[in-house]
Parts: structure tokens; C-alpha cells; sequence
């Protein structure tokens, strides 16, 4: 790889942390977007209430406003608990994990949305005839729903994938570093943003094609058994 | 009339769906080897009534017994019956296997794969002795080079007579039949009702809700007419055929022919 004024190896760091913030991230959210979507469809008013809160609140502040405030407001929260519970020191929050939590949440409104109309998607006869054939309604979900809704969520989940990675870069703004935070060191140090950027972008390129490539990949594995036009 | 053991007995089953009473009190038995054809009207409540069998609807009061066991109801506070013990309903279910109208076979699965999926997994059949078995039901109806293809792949008789085998699969004490052949091309009608004549004769217990009246004259060894949420006629079809007792009977044969 190229030396880049001496910062390759510092870049690709930077670029492994991003990779590592958008997984994290991307698990955290699938379990909340699971969950947010069995909530929605579920016969208790009490759980559809708290998820449809959930994804309004989300998907109505800016990516980047929620992540300030998690951070800088879970820090006060944080510390105003610490001495209640007989802990005198400061606490910071450790970057890596206010970035996860919140890109996680925020994209977990979005899954949630992608997995309701999937679910929703699945032939409602056959989970009938599982129910029908004494399956339990954990296992007709497990066994015939989960299977059938990954066709019906790859589009959309693959789009929220993409869109996660992108929005990893505005955890350099509490202060991780990711591989723009790294670039952004670079170029000051270095007097040449362009350059620094540009390998930025073309690494995003990178990681974004890769996955389109794995999630097409995927679409055709769990289109097996549909009839093709 | 001799000693014979009854697989599902309904007493005074009521089930209505708001302001809409569907069943307004059915008191049917079927006992082990009978064939019964449900006949009656659209709206007369006969899915309604193979639903409520195996509890995919559940009554709003009256008895139900499956095999000789009463499944278990409650009352919740707000009225509504349920099952008091999910347990038992699933159970129950295991030993009532259902034949759809529209197939309901699971599309991400192969025929095979359909066949053995509630034998393993409800039943908890070891897979060799599932597989097995399912390719000789395959065998059975006709079907037996199909267990790799998707269902999608078939056509709409083979995948009903793939949903049969389904439901032989679970070596159940009564098939439920709802209306197993309105979805078909008319030239796919015979072929999944040879099949059925088939298990009717190999004596299996079968409860089939149709619009057949050839198979309910010929193949049932009882017919049940139902109309507006009751038991209009119920006896054996060279009977009833012939002597309907009720005018709404006649008339449905008259416009049914």
C-alpha cells in the first residue's frame, strides 16, 4: 500500500476502526430492529406504543444531534449517578461506545421499519399450517418466518447498511478514530487535505461495493424456492 | 351399532366474530375410519367449524374433545375464551393434520423438506425414520420425483397432493380437509381427489369441508349440512341424498348439480 507521507499504516488503522464501529453497530441495531418490529406486531398496546416512540424519536432527529447528546448527555447522566451509587471520580465515556450505542440506536429505528414489512411480507398461510402442525409460536417465527423475511429484508437492511457505514464518519466528531478522524490528523499535519480525503473516499467506496457484492450474493441464496419471471 | 371409538366429539360449540354469530351451537362426533363431506352455503360456518377442530379458531363456548381428551378453555377478563394450557392445544394440533385450501406449503423449503419439517421438529421424529416415511407417502400420492423441487415449481395439484402427504406424515388421528380443491384448475380437481378417495378407502379418518357433491355422494361414509351456524342434515349420503330432510337441502342439491 501506498505510504501516503509516511500515514498509510496510520489510515488503515483508522479505516479497521471503522469497520469495527459500522459491525458493532450494525448488531446492535439488528437486535433492536427485531425487536422493534416483533413490538409493532404484537397484540400488547403497550409494546406497539414504546417501539412506534422509539422509531418516531429516532427517525426525527438528525443523525448527529442524537449523537452529541448521547455522548455529552449520558457523560452528565453518567456522573451525576456516579456519587448516588458511591463512586466518586470523573467517568468519560469511552467514545467507541457512546458511537456504537448511538449509530446502533438510531439505525435500529430504521431495521425496526425493515423488518415490520418483511414480516408482514411472509405468506400468512404458512404460518398458519405451522401453527397448525403443533408448532409453538417461537418456532413457526424461527422456523418459517425468520427464513422467509430475509428475502423480503435484504433490500431494505442492505440500504440501512450502507447508510450506517457512511454515517460511522461523524463519530470522529466525538473524537474517535475512525479513518476520517485519522485523514483529518493527516491532511493537518501533512498540508494535504485533498489527498487524505480522497483515499478516505475511495476506501468507503470500497467497503460500500464489497457489501453490495455480499448482499446480492445473499439475495440470490435466499430467493431459492421463488419461482423466477 | 357397534363399540367405536370417537377422534373428535364437539358439543354445542358456539364461535361468533363480533356481532356475527358463524356457529350458533354444533354438536358433531366423528368417529375413527368415518369420512365425513361438510357441505353447506358460503357463510354456513363450515371452515369456520374445521377451524375450530384443531383450535386455529377457538370457540367461544361449548366442549371440545380430540381423542378422547377435553381441550382445556378459559375465560380471560376482558370474556374472551382461550386456551388454557397452549401446551395441550399444540399437542392436540400435532394429532389433527390440516389440508388448505390455498396448500400453505412453506416456499423456502423443498417438498421434502415440507414432508418431514413437523414430523422432526413437532413430532420429534429421528430424521432417517422421517425421511423415510415421507417418501413413501410421496409414493403414496404420486409424487415420488418431486422431494427436491420448491413448491413454487409445481403445479397446484401436485402441491396439494405434496400438502397431503404433509399431513400423512404426522400419522394423524384425523385429517381436516377445507376445501382442498377450490383453488384448482378444474383439469387438477381429479387427480388430488383419486388421492383422497384413496385414503378414504385405506380407511383413515377424514373430515373434508367441500363443494364436491360427486365426492360427498361417493366417497363419504357421512354428510353434514350446514347452514346459518347449524347442523341442517347429518347422515349417510344415500340417505340424505335421496331424502333431504330439510328444504334448505334440497334446494342446495338442486343448485348444486
Amino acid at each position: 500500500m501506498l505510504s501516503l507521507h509516511g500515514y498509510g499504516p496510520s489510515i488503515f488503522e483508522g479505516t479497521l476502526l471503522t469497520l469495527e464501529v459500522s459491525l458493532a453497530s450494525l448488531l446492535i441495531a439488528m437486535l433492536l430492529g427485531i425487536s422493534g418490529a416483533l413490538a409493532k406486531l404484537s397484540g400488547a398496546r403497550s409494546l406497539r406504543l414504546v417501539a412506534t416512540f422509539y422509531t418516531t424519536i429516532i427517525r426525527g432527529i438528525p443523525d448527529l444531534v442524537l449523537m452529541l447528546l448521547v455522548f455529552y448527555g449520558g457523560q452528565m447522566l453518567i456522573n451525576q449517578l456516579g456519587p448516588l451509587l458511591g463512586y466518586d471520580g470523573y467517568i468519560d465515556i469511552n467514545p467507541f461506545i457512546a458511537g456504537v450505542l448511538t449509530i446502533g440506536f438510531i439505525f435500529g429505528a430504521y431495521m425496526t421499519e425493515t423488518f415490520r414489512g418483511a414480516i408482514l411480507a411472509v405468506n400468512k398461510g404458512q404460518l398458519e399450517a405451522g401453527t397448525a402442525y403443533g408448532m409453538s409460536g417461537f418456532m413457526v417465527f424461527r422456523r418459517i418466518t425468520l427464513p422467509q423475511m430475509v428475502r423480503h429484508a435484504l433490500p431494505g437492511f442492505g440500504n440501512n447498511w450502507l447508510v450506517l457505514v457512511k454515517t460511522t464518519a461523524l463519530v470522529s466528531i466525538i473524537g474517535l478514530n475512525d479513518m476520517v478522524r485519522k485523514a483529518g490528523l493527516a491532511a493537518g499535519a501533512t498540508r494535504k487535505p485533498f489527498t487524505f480525503y480522497l483515499v478516505v473516499a475511495v476506501n468507503y467506496l470500497l467497503i460500500t461495493t464489497i457489501s453490495i457484492y455480499i448482499l446480492k450474493y445473499l439475495e440470490r441464496r435466499y430467493s431459492v424456492g421463488v419461482r423466477e419471471f | 351399532m357397534e363399540e367405536r371409538i370417537v377422534s373428535v366429539a364437539l358439543d354445542d360449540i358456539h364461535k361468533r366474530f363480533d356481532a356475527n354469530e358463524v356457529l350458533k351451537g354444533i354438536s358433531v362426533s366423528a368417529h375413527q375410519g368415518e369420512v365425513i363431506s361438510v357441505l353447506g352455503p358460503s357463510g354456513s360456518g363450515k371452515s369456520t367449524l374445521l377451524r375450530c377442530i384443531n383450535l386455529l379458531e377457538i370457540p367461544d363456548s361449548g366442549r371440545l374433545l380430540v381423542s378422547g381428551e377435553e381441550v382445556l378453555l378459559k375465560k380471560t377478563r376482558d370474556n374472551r375464551t382461550v386456551p388454557a394450557d397452549t401446551k395441550q392445544v399444540e399437542r392436540i394440533r400435532a394429532k389433527l393434520a390440516m389440508v388448505f385450501q390455498q396448500f400453505n406449503l412453506w416456499s423456502h423449503m423443498t417438498i421434502l423438506q415440507n414432508v418431514i419439517e413437523a414430523p422432526v421438529h413437532v413430532l420429534k421424529t429421528p430424521r432417517q425414520e422421517a425421511i423415510d416415511r415421507a417418501m413413501m407417502y410421496l409414493e403414496k400420492v404420486g409424487i415420488p420425483d418431486k422431494l427436491e423441487a420448491y413448491p413454487a415449481h409445481l403445479s397446484g395439484g401436485q402441491q396439494q397432493r405434496a400438502a397431503i402427504a404433509r399431513a400423512l406424515a404426522m400419522e394423524p388421528e384425523v385429517i381436516l380437509f377445507d376445501e382442498p380443491t377450490s383453488a384448482l384448475d378444474p383439469e387438477l380437481v381429479g387427480e388430488v381427489l383419486q388421492v383422497m378417495r384413496n385414503l378414504a378407502e385405506e380407511g383413515r379418518t377424514m373430515i373434508v369441508v367441500t363443494h364436491e357433491m360427486g365426492f360427498a355422494r361417493e366417497v363419504s361414509s357421512r354428510v353434514i349440512f350446514l347452514d346459518e351456524g347449524l347442523v341442517m342434515e347429518d347422515g349417510a349420503p344415500e340417505i340424505i341424498f335421496n331424502n333431504p330432510e330439510t328444504d334448505r337441502f334440497s334446494a342446495f342439491i338442486k343448485a348444486m348439480v
